[in-house]
């Protein structure tokens, strides 16, 4: 069983700050580092693999700080997001080396079970170079899965699978959860996240936005106020329609055409607006949010 | 030092094109011995103009930097040497494995040959020939750690060697006296004075002791050096 604890971490580039004052524990069990593209989760992944010194605040793994501490990685495996390996050698030959860096006793067995626990004992034998995205990624799990580690770190597992490849890995990780080791992997997309973390972390601008149990995310993200452009066959009587529901907070004619709606909640809203619209005869020619991204919806957890 | 390591970089090394390069430039430097030797005959001069001149000035420090560039560039260019480093494996131990390969490379394609030149051109008198490979093997030391901690500190490690080459140990080297204190060359070429029974005079002269020396605090000093980089290599994502 392994804690690794973020204490006040703040990480800085020269006047570019990519992580801001983070405290976090994460403990046995897979926990998903969500935010958007550019948000410091590679930054914080490197801070727990001790592969960057925090510039403030204290990074350990059981107490111990995992800065220039290379012992730690007896009981750490960590899946790198960038893709490059030896591309020279077969995956067999990739993950024995990895196994006698470790200093195993028998590396040759360990690289064979590892291989075999990520599905490429057939392809074990083919060299790097020609092994699809998937394969590569699966090549890299077991390079660190190789030593047993306690604590498993991915950047961005999930990148370039295919559906199959995903199902796959999030089985894997959950096992590895369930086989009570610390699991961390980063996402910048929720469904992915949820659908293997019980635990999330929320990272958003370097700042950790939010912390908790997958079902109070997906309500902050879900409950927070949407905003819609709908076009209709008429405008005014569609807003004042809606304004008479209290799922909506306000709604405004646009200049150049259109309505402007504001929903309070989100559920309601999208089983009303059908509903209201055919009730006053009003014909709905577009509705589309208009800031749905995934960075409005971090913008919004950071502001609450 | 670590087998892996060494086998992994020893492959890195001789199995990529830059591979060629190293046998190249070493049969280069025979087949030159060879013919100065049909053309103009053998002797202490011919020797210093080929093995000390070619092989030292030129071919010594290209493989070392092919070579060294070789183990260490590519993998820190690409991430890739983070499953080196993720390891309970001491970054000294990794930067001394992948230099020990260098080393290997720099002995195998360049100081050997220059024994071969040299005894081509030096038949009489072959301790001139051993001379030259002893400061060849000093020389190979010390280039393998300066560009071991070069590749450790920027991604234009290949360019900064040859500026260095090309630039100090040749151009600065030849018109300012002074840095034959702080030139490898110059280090190598007091060590072959010393060793080879007379037949060699380097000029301006330097004390062997010090080239000896000056070699080791260089080689250590900068092993050192560039473990500590290792140490703190930064293993950023795309982010």
């Amino acid at each position: 069983m392994s804690v690794i604890e973020l204490d006040h971490v703040s990480r800085w580039y020269h006047n570019v700050v990519a992580v801001n004052d983070v405290s976090m524990t994460i403990g046995p069990g897979v926990t998903g580092l969500l935010g958007p593209n550019g948000a410091g989760k590679s930054t914080l992944i490197s801070l727990m693999s001790g592969f960057l010194r925090p510039s403030a605040g204290t990074v350990t793994l059981d107490g111990r700080p995992l800065w220039r501490d290379p012992s730690a990685y007896r009981d750490i495996g960590l899946v790198p997001e960038r893709e490059a390996l030896f591309d020279y050698l077969t995956g067999r030959q990739f993950v024995h080396a990895n196994a006698a860096l470790h200093g195993l006793a028998d590396p040759a067995s360990a690289a064979q079970d590892a291989l075999a626990v990520v599905e490429m004992s057939d392809a074990q034998d083919r060299v790097i170079s020609t092994y699809s995205k998937g394969m590569r990624q699966r090549v890299k799990m077991a390079s660190a899965l190789v030593h047993d580690p306690s604590v498993l770190l991915l950047d961005e597992p999930f990148n370039g699978m295919d559906p199959r490849q995903r199902m796959h890995l999030m089985e894997l990780l959950r096992r590895m959860g369930a086989e009570g080791r610390t699991v961390l992997f980063s996402s910048h997309i929720l469904e992915e996240v949820e659908q293997v973390a019980r635990q999330i972390e929320v990272v958003v601008a370097g700042r950790h936005a939010a912390s908790g149990d997958f079902g109070a995310i997906r309500r902050l993200m879900t409950d927070r106020p949407n905003r819609y452009v709908l076009r209709s066959s008429d405008d005014r009587r569609l807003a004042s329609a809606l304004l008479g529901d209290p799922s909506v907070r306000g709604a405004s004619l646009r200049p150049q055409g259109g309505l402007e709606v504001e929903a309070g909640d989100f559920g309601r809203f999208v089983l009303i607006l059908p509903r209201l619209a055919r009730e006053q005869g009003v014909r709905l020619l577009e509705v589309s949010p208009t800031d749905e991204s995934l960075e409005s919806v971090f913008a919004y957890l950071v502001a609450t | 030092m670590n087998a892996t390591i060494v086998r992994l970089s020893a492959r890195a090394v001789l199995g990529r094109r830059r591979g060629v390069l190293l046998v190249i430039l070493p049969l280069v430097l025979i087949a030159l011995a060879v013919v100065v030797r049909l053309l103009a005959g053998e002797g202490p001069d011919s020797a210093k103009i080929v093995v000390g001149g070619l092989g030292l000035g030129v071919v010594l420090p290209l493989v070392a930097l092919i070579a060294t560039s070789s183990v260490f560039s590519p993998e820190m260019d690409d991430g890739s040497i983070v499953y080196l480093l993720a390891k309970p494996i001491s970054r000294h131990t990794v930067v001394i494995s992948k230099s020990v390969v260098a080393f290997g490379c720099a002995v195998a394609f360049a100081v050997l040959p220059i024994l071969i030149a040299g005894l081509l051109l030096t038949s009489g008198r072959p301790q001139l020939a051993f001379a030259y490979s002893l400061g060849a093997l000093a020389a190979g030391a010390a280039y393998t750690a300066l560009f071991a901690w070069l590749a450790t500190l920027s991604r234009h490690a290949v360019v900064l060697g040859l500026v260095y080459v090309l630039l100090w140990e040749g151009l600065v080297g030849d018109l300012v006296a002074g840095v034959r204190w702080v030139s490898v060359t110059r280090w190598a070429s007091a060590i072959v004075e010393a060793t080879g029974g007379g037949a060699y005079a380097a000029s301006p002269s330097l004390g062997v002791v010090y080239a000896i020396a000056a070699t080791l605090v260089l080689v250590v000093g900068l092993t050192y050096l560039a473990g500590r980089r290792l140490q703190s290599f930064n293993l950023t994502g795309d982010e």
